[in-house]
């Protein structure tokens, strides 16, 4: 049958048995490498177009209709100049790490795509600590930000900046504990695990109210990770100009930019994995026959479609509340959001040794 | 692929992000003016250098989140092996809990959490 994990597989035997060993190898590396950059560039494009025409829907407007049919193109237009513009290096600014800035960010925005399962068989990366590698990869973005806000010898992005990490760092926890919730039901950090846990039903509807606790909790902390509104107080256009990337220009604005929307792409995956069983179809108990139907749909399609109905999600949030201010940002999480995330946690617990799940 | 996929993407990253500015220095004439360089604060020339001793007041949250996130990597190995140990885990994670909540209480009554 036509799947990813066959064309991968027959691709793999038919390079060791061309080829000498270290040659498939290096062959194999140099796919993996073009498909990772094709995947950015794709979802760079698809996810800008997605905010813009999903925002004209919820303003009643058209949004962009100029470029291509229905403006499939605009982003392409956007990119291309973007390419065409200068990027500057202001003076005065620390060159070395104005430069490395953009770097850190996109390596540590790649890196995480290591461990995610993109449909049955297809990873790149299947790590015994999953979780625990995607938590501690993502929390290395700050020091790209700080990087770039601390270089650019510019007050707005120094301050930016230093909102960016108060934020990623706050919202870090209770991201953490609502994932945590769910690695005590499936008792595994592997995503692979997470994922065969999730073979007779998401864990959204297996794990009862604490498991849906956890899903808010998560999707109010990813959304505050990424510095998306309402929580976008690190760019906050209308006070620090542009944040952190204030001085940023052409393309390595252009990388900021993309790195940004290839985190939330990112962070949705794992929400859709630990609570939608990311691949897995839609299964419900023992109904064998129901279970086989849902097999036919390819796994990579629900995969996407789940992550994009979570992208969709944060794309909503973002024309239906208005921004907070930074202690009422902080006052959610340490006063509300991390007290509510721990007493979940021992409340999963609970229901965890009890059995009451399905 | 294992370990080694983490190489061939820090290589694409770097490949794709070089790649992009290379593209872009290839394409853009630069024209020189001194205004250009000057940092961006909305037009008003730029006064003093944000190098500078200010109050931040976020450090109280960090040694706050530095408390959490210590106790964060001490629930991951627990996580997965509570189930299988049960009751016994559940009573000590609660002590382990209630202790650390006493201190974020601690901190919460100090006034650590009041914004500046």
């Amino acid at each position: 049958m036509f799947s990813l994990e066959n064309i991968t597989n027959t691709t793999h035997t038919w390079l060791n048995q061309t080829f000498s060993p270290t040659l498939a190898l290096l062959t194999e590396f140099l796919i993996v490498g073009v498909l990772v950059i094709g995947l950015f560039a794709v979802l760079g494009l698809v996810l800008v177009f997605m905010e813009r025409k999903v925002s004209a829907v919820m303003q009643i407007r058209l949004g962009p209709n100029r470029v291509g049919p229905m403006g499939i193109f605009q982003t392409l237009a956007d990119t291309l100049k973007l390419v065409m513009k200068e990027g500057l290096t202001p003076n005065g600014a620390d060159k070395f790490l104005f430069n490395l800035a953009p770097f850190v960010v996109m390596i540590t925005a790649m890196l995480i795509l290591a461990p995610i399962a993109f449909a049955k068989g297809f990873q790149m990366w299947d790590i015994n600590i999953g979780v625990l590698y995607v938590s501690a990869i993502s929390s290395i973005s700050v020091i790209g930000i700080l990087m770039a806000g601390w270089a650019s010898n510019n007050k707005y992005s120094l301050l930016g900046a230093m909102r960016s990490g108060a934020q990623i760092v706050s919202y870090e926890l209770s991201a953490g504990l609502a994932v945590l919730s769910i690695v005590i039901l499936s008792g595994s950090l592997s995503i692979s695990d997470i994922i065969a846990s999730q073979q007779n039903g998401w864990w959204i509807f297996k794990g009862h109210i604490p498991a849906i606790i956890a899903f808010v909790i998560f999707i109010i902390a990813v959304t505050a990770e990424t510095n998306r509104a309402p929580f976008d107080l690190a760019e906050a256009e209308s006070e620090l100009t542009a944040g952190f990337h204030t001085e940023y220009s052409g393309m390595k604005f252009a990388l900021f930019f993309l790195a940004e929307y290839v985190n939330i792409f990112i962070v949705c995956a794992i929400g859709a994995t630990l609570f939608f069983g990311g691949w897995m179809p839609f299964h419900i108990g023992s109904w064998t026959a129901f279970n086989n139907i849902m097999d036919y749909i390819p796994s990579s399609i629900w995969f996407f479609g789940k992550t994009f109905f979570l992208i969709f999600l944060i794309m909503w949030f973002r024309w239906t509340f208005p921004r907070l201010r930074i202690d009422q940002l902080l006052n959610l999480e340490w006063k509300y959001l991390l007290p509510i995330s721990m007493f979940n946690l021992l409340l999963m617990t609970f229901v965890a040794i009890m059995g009451w799940y399905f | 692929m294992g370990a080694s996929s983490l190489i061939v993407l820090i290589c694409a990253a770097v490949a794709f992000s070089a790649g992009g500015i290379a593209i872009a220095k290839f394409m853009v004439k630069g024209t020189k003016n001194t205004a250009k360089g000057e940092a961006y604060e909305c037009g008003i020339p730029a006064k003093g250098t944000p190098w500078d001793q200010f109050n931040v007041g976020y450090y109280l949250f960090a040694l706050i989140f530095l408390i959490f996130d210590v106790e964060l990597i001490f629930l991951y190995p627990w996580a997965v092996v509570v189930k299988s140990i049960g009751w016994p885990a559940f009573v000590e994670i609660v002590i382990f809990m209630f202790i650390l909540f006493m201190g974020f209480l601690y901190a919460h009554k100090k006034g650590a959490l009041k914004w500046m």
